[in-house]
């Protein structure tokens, strides 16, 4: 999987060296989470090494090969692949349709922060309070999105309108909702504002300040994230078969509650297939976008 | 509004860079082909979610899951059950460091044939085969850790180890070891190469270069990398209960089975909290540590 976490900068300089109870206090915190955790989770690592668990095991290797390419399980899957990418894209759709806006509205830089809206909520409390209410209620939606994970919300929504693909798009749809929003009002925050400024003193509306001093910076960025998200969506979305919301992840169930492993293996394959073409397809579109940027 | 964008075409950059060239078009019009595709093979309906039956099937729902269930006895429970995910993750993430650290050097071309530490040794073949053997292997035991999802290994440790809450930390140990195993790869293979050039001028051997040029400059990354995957983690294990993985995630697969909404509710706060909790500590211990 592709990331994209902050990767440090490496400092050359050597810190001073200061005394600090910190090493202390951390290694005997990490020290009495992992006891408790190893309690808690109920670890056994001898059970790996029993003679049940090994038979078990010799079973499944036994039972992946061959992997079962006959042509009635293959023609049975055309279909559910298709489907996953189709709740992919369908699902990255609703999410930008849901986070852009309230990417928007959980920008501080728009809603109340900065220069552009220094001299408009100069005067009036209660609106400069309405901005800021707005852009915390974005926010706190945004965040409610994103940390039920989108196979929790897939659940739900197969409890609330019924099995198929439909609940599988919303569910992808509001779970990456939640983290484009935020990604979305990050790389907003973090522009240039210069143009900005400019198209302020010009007398230009919000509106046109957005569309013609802000997006266009921010463009190559916001795309670019979207399709690494898609990239997530078609994993997440394979997975999403498992409670019923459509694609290929309800053929894996079936196949692993039957304990057909020769069809499991070939599924599997078939992923792997899938997600390292999206892959593929996805980074050079990427690469194409912010490489336009730069010229 | 028609007049300003004429304005700006007017001061666009002139080659290819024009919003409706012939390439643009064709990348619109996929893109809409696409997106009707999707539309229609997902029978997706934006009436009946927009104020038509599927918004009254949602709403319905959402006024089902409300109050939460708050009884101290059940509000124990969940704070076990909170716990219990959250040692899932903690310990998934070690095993998954462990595992990525065991073959990450192996799978790293640079340490192992290719490049400014080879290039002066003289070619004994059947040193590099076994090298580019020994690379192969821990490059596809990776990519075999990362391919198969999480929700499959969890299913094929439950069978093997039995419920509970220990197959769900292996299984995210596993599958999280191949993809940090490849994210950590990616750091090695990029390392600076001016300190390896120093310490092989001074007549450093492979292990010295490895401790004093290499680690000391991917080890915050790697300290990143694995902080991220830790918050990924927490939302996995959530999922992991659903094939009997213990945690969180059994008892949601309960409460939506058997229509117990109200603690449906209550475990959803659970989730919300633990995950803001994780997410929390792993950004103030990445700004303390890196």
């Amino acid at each position: 999987m592709r990331s994209f976490a902050p990767s440090a900068p490496a400092s050359l300089a050597l810190p001073a060296r200061r005394s600090s109870y910190f090493p202390i206090v951390f290694s005997s915190l990490f020290l009495l989470t992992f006891l408790g955790s190893y309690k808690l989770a109920e670890v056994q690592p001898l059970l790996l090494f029993e003679a049940e668990g090994r038979r078990n095991i010799l079973k499944f290797v036994a039972g992946m090969f061959p992997p079962d390419l006959s042509w009635n399980f293959l023609n049975l899957l055309g279909r559910p692949v298709l489907e996953t990418i189709q709740i992919s894209i369908m699902g990255t759709i609703v999410a930008v349709a849901i986070g852009f806006p309230l990417g928007l509205l959980a920008t501080s830089s728009l809603t109340f922060k900065g220069i552009l809206n220094e001299r408009e909520l100069a005067g009036s409390r209660p609106r400069a309070m309405l901005r800021k209410g707005s852009y915390l209620v974005a926010r706190a939606v945004l965040s409610l999105f994103r940390t039920i994970p989108e196979f929790v919300w897939a659940f739900m929504f197969v409890r609330a309108v019924g099995l198929g693909p439909f609940p599988g798009v919303l569910a992808i749809g509001i779970a990456y909702a939640g983290m484009l929003g935020k990604v979305y009002s990050e790389i907003l925050e973090h522009v240039n504002p210069g143009p900005q400024e400019a198209l302020q003193a010009t007398g230009a509306s919000k509106l046109t300040i957005i569309l013609y001093g802000l997006l266009p910076q921010a463009l190559p960025n916001l795309v670019s994230y979207t399709l690494y998200r898609w990239e997530c969506a078609v994993r997440a979305s394979a997975i999403l078969g498992f409670v019923g919301a459509g694609g290929i992840g309800q053929q894996l169930e079936i196949s692993m509650r039957m304990f057909d492993f020769s069809q499991v293996i070939t599924l599997v394959a078939i992923l792997f297939v899938m997600v390292a073409g999206v892959d593929v397809l996805s980074a050079r579109a990427r690469r194409a976008i912010l490489d336009r940027q730069r010229v | 509004m028609a007049n300003s964008s004429t304005r700006a075409a007017r001061l666009a950059p002139p080659r290819g860079q024009r919003l409706f060239s012939i390439s643009n078009l064709i990348i619109l019009a996929g893109f809409f082909i696409l997106m009707a595709w999707s539309y229609v093979g997902t029978e997706f309906s934006l009436r009946g979610l927009l104020g038509g039956e599927s918004a009254a099937q949602i709403w319905t729902y959402v006024k089902k899951l409300y109050p939460p269930d708050l009884s101290q006895e059940f509000l124990l429970k969940t704070g076990y059950w909170t716990l219990e995910t959250f040692a899932m993750s903690f310990l998934g993430t070690i095993l998954a460091v462990l595992i990525a650290l065991a073959l990450v050097f192996f799978s790293s071309r640079n340490l192992m044939f290719a490049g400014l530490l080879f290039e002066m040794e003289r070619s004994r073949p059947w040193v590099r085969l076994l090298r580019t053997g020994l690379y192969l292997g821990a490059k596809s035991t990776l990519n075999l850790l990362r391919t198969v999802p999480h929700i499959v290994w969890a299913l094929i440790l439950v069978f093997a180890v039995g419920l509970g809450p220990f197959p769900g930390m292996l299984a995210l140990g596993i599958h999280t070891g191949g993809v940090l195993g490849r994210l950590f790869g990616e750091v090695v293979e990029n390392v600076e190469i001016q300190p390896i050039e120093a310490l092989q001028a001074t007549g450093a051997s492979r292990l010295q270069i490895l401790f004093y040029g290499i680690l000391p400059q991917v080890l915050p990354d790697f300290v990143a990398y694995t902080l991220y995957r830790w918050e990924v983690n927490i939302r996995e294990a959530v999922i992991l209960g659903y094939v009997g993985a213990g945690g969180l995630g059994q008892q949601i697969q309960i409460a939506i089975s058997l229509f117990l909404e109200h603690r449906l509710l209550t475990l959803l706060l659970a989730i919300y909290l633990i995950v803001t909790v994780v997410d929390y500590l792993s950004a103030s211990l990445r700004n303390r540590l890196l």
